[in-house]
């Protein structure tokens, strides 16, 4: 047999769930190994920003890692508003009852000073063991042994063996793929976030949210500004930068055909956003990723011999009606994960780790969260064409209009209900019409106008780092139907737009004509989608290729 | 493991950094000094070895006091443990083998002697490549110090402990080139070839070199030159002057002749892009070959 190096216990991901697991493992003396494949942790890492603290959830980021707030997250935030929007027409709704429901903190967060701030304090930690942190090493798969997950293998390096291997490498995981906890089939069971990081210095910040250094403020953006397309937008204010982006569903971006740089320039150029502007603008980085929809694929049970999946890996990202919550919950899964290991361990049984994580995610209430029965018992119903054609028809009829003004104030409270939240369909009639109509029936006009002009998408892409090696995904099927798709689902990617990274061209044969995509990985900042809608063989690439975030 | 490391400073000989006078001659008070080039992949195998057998590196060269900034910059690469500068008057203006006579006797003079030495392909300005091999030869005349065997081209290398021994691939240039698969006895002498490629394949070797860097980060920061850089003249190493320096330097140098430049067979007409007449002249020029005449 083979010697393999071997670790009690290896973690690949260095985001905020891979982190914690490390860190708690770090401390129950287990020799921990973590893998990240970026350049430097957070180099490969997107979130909107609001890294939350919830009182009831057992492990906090700064629990683990006490110091955090200070030394690398951006403006702590108190006031969360939604613009609903109609046209020019504006109302804003208050969600401060939401974001502080069951919320010890939340701070916005820019990934990359995050994760790599993580990253060094996880490293010492480990190092400890006997272990520590690798970057630019990427994990390509599990490594079995009678059928048995017993390791990991590697592009960079020769196949590691550990006691236990917790995958929190993040959405499309490739481990969990492997293991066949995971599939990659279904535009339905996911989001795709896309986000710009915006100059602004802190005292302009403070000036225009008028707020002090030590304040932020987070909006959230719905109506008829996005095509049609179900999601949303977000604002958040770091030290010294705006994140603003989008949050859509996978499945509608793709049956619309939108262009998700398009519907950020939706929201970019939207008046309502001059009174932040004024005029200026200065994107630091355009980025983009999927986000799983817990309420569809959390898996009730992450885990398979030795290996056990946390955070996106696992699904945990809980789309909580507007706000979205999936840096906490992997801290949290992350925690539990390790502690379940230490105790199996404690008791002879280290094989028992996967069994004892998945009771203690029931125990702590975080599938409740993750995927709320409420949403099981309405979603059948609620998701069904019939029901939301009426629900629109009624909306947008003279009546609908009328309870809205008398209710106004009872929607605003429905909004903030986490409860109600949890068994809101995903529909265009909760995503786009509710909010639209709110905002024709109840908003003020917005006067001002928005000049800006957002960057083009070659200078977006022009704008990023790259480290480009041989391509890392491959087209199976290059014909229109089956991978068209991401013509424009791509977000460096667009119709009729020859720099990005899928291509639509037309083939000449014996008279007859046949429209084939092709790809050039160059551009690819490693979203996913493609992953999802196109017939593809679809990897990471290798350690420290690739793209690099600077902000994340 | 104990090892040297042999480098050596040359004009840096990038574009934007080095001078020539009007007749073509180097300006060497003009061009900074910096490690050669080939040396850096030295350091690579000997700090490859560091980290996966462990052990340590001394880094030693020639030359004038200058130097002693090269050996920092080695240092930092390389991690190395302790820098050593063979200095003084009487071993300036050396050829290789005066240069490898006072290399070898250095050697000689450590208290320890090493287990590898690991020398660069030639040097930017000299480009003999012999020094290494030279080196080895001054060793193995020096009765002090135990023969051994040299391998030069290597692109890879792999050490056994136990056995003490080396494994080296070779590139062996021809009409075709070859790779090579030797072993040798340690102490050895290894001449890394510019295609040689370090491996780090464990975990381990890169959580090591992770804390070499660290570790070398902070030496680096409080490195002080005068104190941190052993060097010895001749007399230290009770070196003659008539075997070393010039003196000691069979190489003549006769003279040195500029290389011609390439002989221009087109005239050049300068044009002021601001002058309309001109240019226009320039596009009528050039209007004949368009039309793909
Ligand atoms: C636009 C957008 C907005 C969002 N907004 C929010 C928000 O406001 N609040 C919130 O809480 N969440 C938000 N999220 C979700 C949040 O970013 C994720 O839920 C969270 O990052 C998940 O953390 P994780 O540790 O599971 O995975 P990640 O943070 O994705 O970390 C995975 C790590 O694994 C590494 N990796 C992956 N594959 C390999 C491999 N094969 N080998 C080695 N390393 C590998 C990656 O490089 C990465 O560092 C948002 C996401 C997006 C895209
Ligand atoms: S090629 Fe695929 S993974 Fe890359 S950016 Fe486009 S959709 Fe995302």
């Amino acid at each position: 047999m083979t010697e393999y190096e071997h670790y009690e216990a290896v973690v690949v991901g260095a985001g905020p769930g891979g982190a914690t697991a490390a860190a708690t493992l770090a401390e129950q003396g287990v020799e921990t190994l973590v893998l990240e494949r970026g350049v430097d942790a957070g180099s490969k890492n997107v979130s909107g920003g609001l890294l939350y603290a919830e009182e009831s959830a057992p492990y906090t980021i700064d629990n683990v890692f006490p110091g955090i707030r200070e030394a690398a997250t951006e403006r702590p935030v108190d006031d969360h508003y939604i613009h609903n929007i109609s046209g020019n027409k504006v109302k804003t709704f208050d969600l401060g009852e939401l974001h502080h429901h069951d919320t010890e903190w939340c701070d916005a967060v820019l990934r990359r000073k995050m994760d790599s701030w993580l990253a060094q304090r996880v490293h010492e930690k480990t190092r400890e063991t006997g272990g520590g942190l690798l970057t630019e090493v990427r994990v390509n798969g599990l490594l079995r042994e009678g059928g048995q997950i017993v390791g990991v293998t590697l592009d960079e390096l020769d196949p590691i063996t550990a006691d236990i291997i917790i995958a929190a490498d993040g959405v499309n995981s490739e481990l969990a793929r492997d293991a066949g906890l995971m599939d990659w089939d279904e535009p339905e069971e996911w989001f795709q976030g896309v986000k710009a990081v915006v100059e602004m210095d802190p005292e302009t910040i403070n000036d225009r949210f008028d707020i002090s250094d030590d304040e932020g403020d987070a909006h959230l953006f719905s109506g008829d500004l996005f095509d049609g397309v179900r999601g949303g937008g977000f604002l958040y204010t770091n030290e010294s930068s705006l994140s603003i982006g989008t949050v859509f569903h996978l499945d509608s971006i793709a049956d619309e055909r939108a262009e998700p740089h398009e519907l950020l320039d939706n929201l970019l150029t939207h008046p309502l956003m001059d009174q932040w502007f004024e005029g200026e603008y200065e994107e630091r980085e355009y980025s983009a990723k999927l986000v799983p929809d817990s309420k569809k694929v959390a898996h009730p049970s992450p885990h398979r011999g030795r290996l056990l999946l946390v955070g996106d890996a696992a699904g945990q990202m809980q789309a909580q009606g507007p706000v979205i919550k999936g840096m906490n919950h992997a801290v949290t899964a992350g925690g539990l994960a390790a502690e379940a290991f230490a105790e199996a361990k404690a008791r002879g049984n280290p094989d028992a780790a996967g069994n004892l994580y998945e009771q203690k995610l029931d125990a702590e209430g975080v599938m409740e969260k993750l995927r709320p029965p409420r949403y099981r018992a309405t979603r059948a119903l609620s998701e069904s064409d019939a029901v939301s054609n009426i629900g629109s028809k009624l909306l947008d009829s003279p009546v609908g209009g009328v309870g809205l003004k008398l209710f106004g104030s009872v929607v605003e409270k429905a909004y903030n209900s986490p409860y109600l939240l949890g068994m809101i369909p995903d529909t265009r009639l909760t995503y786009v019409d509710v909010p639209t109509r709110i905002g024709e029936v109840l908003g003020s006009e917005v006067v001002d106008e928005n000049e800006i002009e957002p960057p083009e998408l070659d200078d977006r892409i022009g704008d990023l780092t790259y480290n480009v090696d041989d391509p890392h995904i491959e087209v199976l099927d290059n014909s229109f139907e089956a991978s068209g798709t991401a013509v424009t689902a791509c977000p460096v990617s667009a119709q009729g737009f020859g720099g990005g990274c899928y291509r639509e061209e037309t083939i000449k044969t014996n008279g007859s004509e046949k429209k084939k995509v092709s790809l050039d990985t160059q551009p690819c900042v490693e979203c996913g989608t493609c992953a999802v809608v196109a017939d593809t063989h679809w990897e990471h690439p290798s350690g420290g290729k690739g793209v690099e975030f600077k902000q994340g | 493991m104990h090892m040297v490391t042999l480098t050596k400073g040359v004009p840096d000989f990038r574009e934007g950094k080095v001078s020539f006078d009007e007749d073509g001659h180097l300006e060497r008070g003009k061009t900074p000094t910096v490690m050669n080039p080939n040396d850096k992949i030295a350091l690579k195998a000997a700090l490859q070895t560091k980290v996966r057998q462990g052990g340590t590196v001394s880094l030693m060269s020639m030359g004038p006091p200058g130097y002693k900034e090269v050996l920092q910059e080695g240092m930092e690469d390389v991690y190395a443990d302790d820098l050593y500068l063979l200095s003084d008057r009487e071993m300036g203006a050396a050829d290789t083998w005066a240069t490898a006579m006072t290399i070898a006797t250095g050697i000689d003079q450590l208290e320890e002697e090493p287990d590898l030495i690991f020398a660069g392909f030639k040097t930017a300005d000299g480009e003999t490549g012999h020094t290494g091999p030279q080196t080895n030869w001054c060793i193995d005349i020096n009765e002090d110090l135990t023969d051994r065997p040299i391998i030069t081209h290597v692109i890879s290398l792999e050490i056994d402990d136990e056995e003490e021994t080396v494994r080296a691939k070779r590139l062996v240039e021809g009409d075709i080139s070859e790779i090579e698969t030797v072993e040798a006895d340690l102490p050895a002498f290894i001449v890394t070839d510019p295609e040689f490629e370090p491996s780090y394949r464990k975990a381990d070797h890169r959580l090591k070199y992770k804390d070499l860097r660290e570790e070398t980060q902070e030496r680096a920061e409080n490195l002080d030159l005068d104190e941190d850089v052993t060097v010895w003249n001749h007399e230290d190493l009770n070196l003659d002057p008539d075997f070393i320096g010039l003196d000691g330097s069979p190489t003549i140098v006769s003279g040195v002749d500029p290389i011609p430049k390439g002989p221009s067979e087109r005239e050049a007409t300068m044009i002021d892009p601001d002058d309309e007449a001109g240019m226009e002249s320039v596009f009528e020029e050039l209007n004949q070959y368009a039309a793909g005449d």
